[in-house]
């Protein structure tokens, strides 16, 4: 009996000893697959930065101002690489999708954390996320297919004949069916999901005192959610906003295939532009110099930072809502 | 005293302001679904007819095609089989004459859809699940990473990266690969070129964060006393990690694969950049291949009926497969989020 | 099994069975390679009826050459070699598409070891995925600039395959039937600079007499990714307009005054498909194909023609070849000579291939297409080569060398 506990008590010796290392490595490993997280944002950023290294020595900060874009040369028109259009086309569509999606989206998550019924609270959600399930590509197909004609024919049509006359900008030829503004609508459907399910998840996390407050003074329902809830949480919606926002800046494909591909500024929103991510889709494969590709690289590079700039303040934003590091948002 | 007269005096309009803001926001929601439905039922209706048997079995056919006449027995049924339509141009412009343009396009135009997308669909599949494979391993260990060490500057710069990769244009993480992959200069001095396994490493960046996230997620919930009695029991930390705590959430887990499968799947502009695109059915990862995003990118503004055919089916496959995978997953995890 | 291991492998095999599906339903690739049976699967009954109001035509026997220039057969002992287990990736020009994957398509029964696949993504890619050899042969209706071949890929061998007209179709609905416009070369280039705007402008009816032109907007649309169509398009409209060559310019990109963009060929059709009052330049078969009108065109001579195999042919006869094959024939002389057409050109390497039966292969099946494929160019709506430029673009091929070793001789004729 004896020699059977001793020969157990040596073989649990024996796993203690083989493992007594274990801990440590296991938090090697781990770590190492974690850092190795943080090297493909780093890979990211190195390699758009050694391509983009002839356009960057060659054009400095003036190629985010200067306004044309004629990458290949012709006998009339000199070579000449300005992001200008690119930049304009990305921060109009991306204005018109946050100015469509944001109440819209912010009534929604105010819906479905506040006034929903319990009973149909799930499904709500759960739909609202399949948007933000989408592939970017069946959007652009819808929009390109379905809705870009009845929209030309009923609304843009009409706008530019009546409003139009008026407001520049929104009068013009609309014969296209692509532009600025069927970009920017699409794009909003699109971020919709995104703000409203950080929206209310952020409602959520209101702590309950507040409404009773209010309650207790006799506010009706919408007061209590309009004056004290949504002001608590009122940075975290700044932050769901401005992720949404990151997501329309970011947006390839449906952005592609409606904003017309011309790479110039337009002068109404229902002309042909471009956006930074349509630009670089549709010519770096088509780029037949160096210093094409670099400039396009450039632009990827700019749209990057720019995006992770716009997460680092939306993190930053809800972690202070949230008064501790936020584990996960549901971006 | 009744209720009524205790009010505040602007208790109508406030009463009113709370009715209207209240349906307001009702309205909303509603006009969240509308697109969701009419965007699901459009591409079931339309792309839902171009399904059949051909579609799935075959490869791409072009839509017009010619018989060489010693090449065999011509098919007096097959709309294609006398086509010709070089020595047909118009009558005289101008004159009101029949143009016989007219006949020969509408046959190519009233023709059945031709062809299908089974290359696409093994193309979707395998370069996906090179990229799952390569991504798994390391959104888990990521995830167990930050649920067992979660307090420190490494693990806060881990979730940030996450949330960037997650959040980054899909066209960023294409070049990058194109860069690193399609363009590097191979042993020979000629570049790799277009290849399945360089779509798949740009899938993975998109991958990663999903698997990361969830993974961490789903650790967090499995309770402290779970991990206290493995603890309790003798086992090590990494043994009651990997023996009992992501066991017990391995159904999270899952779930977080399976999402991070179709996200991948559907995303078009990485491939554009690394995956050529293929009218064969190829499965050799080092070649370029066809995907189910691509046919749908490229047929969208085809004239050709068969082509557009061919792009809102493969619209439509992606579309069920992405709303299958996320149904599932919310039919798994509504017990964890009700308990919450 | 552990209870709570249950649901995740359940919910893995319904995964994988859901996955497989897909995977399992359909044949091994052995057998979607079609066996040597003359046609593809085409069974009469189809699931799907083809709905025709109009009477079919019963097929008859068709003409063996219905072209000026004779029938061009391959020597009676020649046949492609039965390479097996290769593999060719091309991409380029949109124009030929519709031909090329005709051809693929034949060629998949003449020989069935070599896989073709061709993607049409525009001349600028083809062009740049061959010079930076990531595709075995490119597509470009654009020839390459002679500096730029002797910067970047100084042993590229152009071979022209097939000469296709440049339409401008349009979209003008309440048109009398069978009615086809008649365009000049000052309202090709004025529309198209953004001056005439409107279809019932008195230059458009001063070409079409009797025509009752709508006032309808006109939407030029152009091609939104670098384009060989786009550079014989422009360079047309740089021969016959000074301010279209002083204002834009020719090449595969150009910055357009007006108009909207379309990618491929296939696009800008789709799109002029799509628009009221639209005019757009396509390759012919791409307008016949989707009963698009095909106009008339004014040429330098004062005609106006139509883009017959006559007319187009009579474009390239009389225009001096020279030896590397790269010429324009553009806005000709000729009294009946169409003014847009120009050649689509393959690109091979004639020194740094490495494999050698890709080399054969490719060599074989351009060959394949020079001379058994030149029928079915015709049925399409091409225009055969001139004799003289097919002899020469057969005889490029023998310049292709693997390690030194030429891999084609062209067969006696």
């Amino acid at each position: 009996m004896a020699q059977a506990q001793a020969a157990r008590e040596t073989f649990r010796e024996r796993i203690a000893k083989r493992t007594q290392h274990g801990d440590g490595i296991f938090w090697g490993l781990t770590l190492f697959f974690a850092l190795l997280v943080i090297v493909l944002v780093f890979a990211i950023l190195w390699v758009t930065w050694s391509d983009s290294q002839q356009a960057r020595e060659r054009f400095g900060l003036a190629f985010f101002t200067s306004g044309e874009w004629n990458p290949v040369e012709t006998e009339v028109n000199p070579v000449s690489f300005g992001a200008m259009p690119a930049i304009v086309g990305t921060l109009i569509s991306s204005a018109i999708a946050l100015i469509l999606a944001a109440p819209v989206a912010i009534g929604i998550g105010i819906f479905l954390a506040e006034l929903c019924p319990p009973a149909i609270r799930t499904p709500l959600s759960f739909m609202v996320e399949l948007l933000a399930a989408i592939p970017s590509v069946i959007y652009g197909v819808w929009g390109v297919m379905v809705f870009a004609p009845f929209f030309t024919q009923n609304v843009a049509r009409p706008m530019s004949e009546t409003i139009g006359q008026i407001v520049p900008w929104l009068g013009g030829n609309v014969a296209s069916g692509r532009g600025l503004l069927i970009a920017g609508i699409i794009l909003s459907i699109m971020i919709l999901p995104t703000i409203a399910a950080i929206t209310r998840d952020v409602l959520t996390l209101v702590p309950n005192t507040q409404r009773e407050v209010m309650l207790a003074l006799g506010a009706t329902r919408w007061e209590v959610i309009w004056l004290s809830v949504v002001p608590y949480a009122r940075a975290g919606i700044i932050g769901a906003v401005m992720l949404g926002l990151g997501r329309a800046l970011g947006e390839t494909m449906a952005a592609t295939m409606l904003v017309g591909n011309r790479p110039q500024v337009p002068e109404t929103l229902f002309e042909p532009a471009t956006t930074a991510a349509a630009l670089v889709a549709s010519e770096l494969v088509n780029s037949q110099t160096l210093i094409h590709e670099s400039a396009l690289v450039l632009i990827a590079l700019a749209l990057f930072a720019i995006t992770l700039l716009l997460n680092l303040s939306a993190r930053l934003l809800i972690w202070y809502m949230n008064r501790g590091p936020v584990g996960r948002t549901r971006a | 005293m009744s209720l009524k007269s205790s009010a505040s005096p602007n208790y109508s309009r406030r009463k009113a302001i709370d009715v209207m803001m209240r349906s307001l926001v009702f309205v909303a929601t509603g006009l969240a679904i509308v697109p969701l439905v009419l965007i699901i039922g459009y591409v079931i209706v339309i792309g839902g007819g171009a399904l059949n048997w051909e579609f799935f079995t075959d490869i791409y056919q072009p839509p017009m095609q010619v018989s060489m006449p010693d090449l065999g027995p011509i098919d007096p049924n097959d709309p294609f089989a006398n086509l010709d339509l070089g020595s047909l141009v118009g009558g005289e412009p101008g004159t009101g004459q029949e143009g016989a343009n007219d006949e020969k396009g509408a046959d190519i135009l009233e023709a059945p859809a031709r062809g299908g997308v089974f290359h696409g669909i093994v193309g979707t599949l395998l370069i996906t699940t090179v990229a799952l494979i390569i991504a798994t391993p390391i959104g888990i260990m990521a995830g167990i990473f930050l649920s067992e060490f979660p307090d420190n500057s490494v693990a806060t710069t881990v979730r940030f990266a996450s949330d960037v990769l997650s959040g980054a244009p899909s066209i960023i993480v294409g070049v990058t690969a194109y860069i690193l992959i399609v363009n590097a200069k191979g042993a020979d001095g000629q570049p790799l070129g277009f290849a399945g396994i360089a779509g798949s490493i740009a899938l993975t960046f998109l991958m990663v964060p999903t698997i990361t996230r969830t993974t961490e997620e789903v650790l967090k919930l499995v309770p402290e006393a779970t991990r206290e009695a493995a603890l309790a029991m003798g086992a090590t930390t990494w043994y009651s990690t990997f023996t009992v705590v992501v066991p017990t959430a391995l159904s999270g887990i899952v779930t977080g694969v399976m999402l991070a499968f179709a996200r991948g799947a559907g995303e078009t502009a990485p491939l554009i950049m690394t995956v050529l695109g293929s009218n064969v059915l190829m499965t050799n990862l080092f070649e370029p291949m066809a995907a189910l995003p691509l046919i749908t990118y490229r047929y969208t503004e085809s004239p050709f009926p068969s082509e557009n055919t061919l792009a809102w089916g493969s619209a439509f496959v992606l579309m069920m497969l992405v709303l299958l995978v996320n149904i599932l997953v919310r039919i798994a995890t509504r017990n964890r989020l009700r308990m919450r | 099994m552990q209870r709570h291991l249950v649901r995740p492998v359940l919910l893995m095999i319904a995964f994988v069975l859901f996955m497989s599906t897909f995977v399992i339903t359909a044949p091994s690739q052995a057998q979607t390679q079609p066996t040597p049976t003359p046609r593809p699967e085409v069974t009469p009954t189809r699931p799907r009826a083809t709905p025709t109001p109009r009477p079919r035509r019963t097929p008859t026997p068709r003409p063996q050459a219905a072209t000026p220039t004779a029938q061009p057969t391959a020597p009676a002992a020649w046949a492609p070699r039965q390479i097996s287990g290769v593999a060719l990736q091309g991409s380029g020009a949109t124009f030929p598409n519709p031909l090329y994957q005709a051809w693929i398509s034949v060629y998949k029964n003449v020989v069935p070891g070599v896989t073709i696949s061709y993607q049409a993504v525009g001349s600028g890619q083809g062009q740049r995925d061959f010079i930076r050899y990531l595709t075995d042969f490119g597509g470009t209706d654009s020839a390459l600039p002679a500096d730029r071949i002797a910067a970047e890929a100084p042993d590229t061998l152009h071979v022209p395959m097939v000469i296709g007209a440049v339409v401008p179709t349009y979209n003008l609905p309440g048109l009398p039937a069978g009615t086809v416009l008649r365009f000049s070369p000052e309202t090709l280039s004025g529309i198209y600079l953004g001056e005439i705007t409107r279809w019932n402008d008195p230059k458009i009816v001063a070409d079409n007499p009797g025509v009752p032109l709508p006032d309808l907007s006109i939407t030029p649309v152009y091609r939104s990714d670098s384009s060989g169509t786009t550079a014989i398009w422009t360079d047309y409209l740089a021969k016959v307009s000074e301010a279209w060559r002083t204002r834009v310019g020719a090449g595969t990109t150009v910055r357009w005054p007006a108009g909207i963009g379309a990618p491929g060929n296939a696009g800008v059709a789709g799109t002029v498909v799509r628009t009221e009052g639209a005019i757009g330049y396509v390759e012919q078969a791409f307008a016949i194909g989707n009963r698009l009108p095909v106009p008339a065109v004014k040429n330098a001579a004062g005609n106006y023609v139509l883009p017959t195999p006559e007319t187009v042919s009579a474009a390239a006869a009389g225009v001096t070849i020279p030896e590397d094959l790269r010429f324009s024939i553009t806005n000709p002389q000729g009294a009946n000579s169409y003014p847009i057409a120009g050649l689509t050109w393959i690109l091979i390497r004639s020194q740094t291939y490495t494999d050698v039966p890709k080399a054969q292969a490719l060599t074989d099946f351009l060959y394949w297409c020079l001379t058994e494929g030149q029928g079915a160019a015709v049925r399409l709506g091409y225009v055969q080569l001139p004799t003289e430029v097919r002899l020469k673009a057969m005889a490029q091929l023998n310049k292709v060398r693997v390690r030194g070793e030429q891999v084609f001789t062209t067969p006696p004729r």
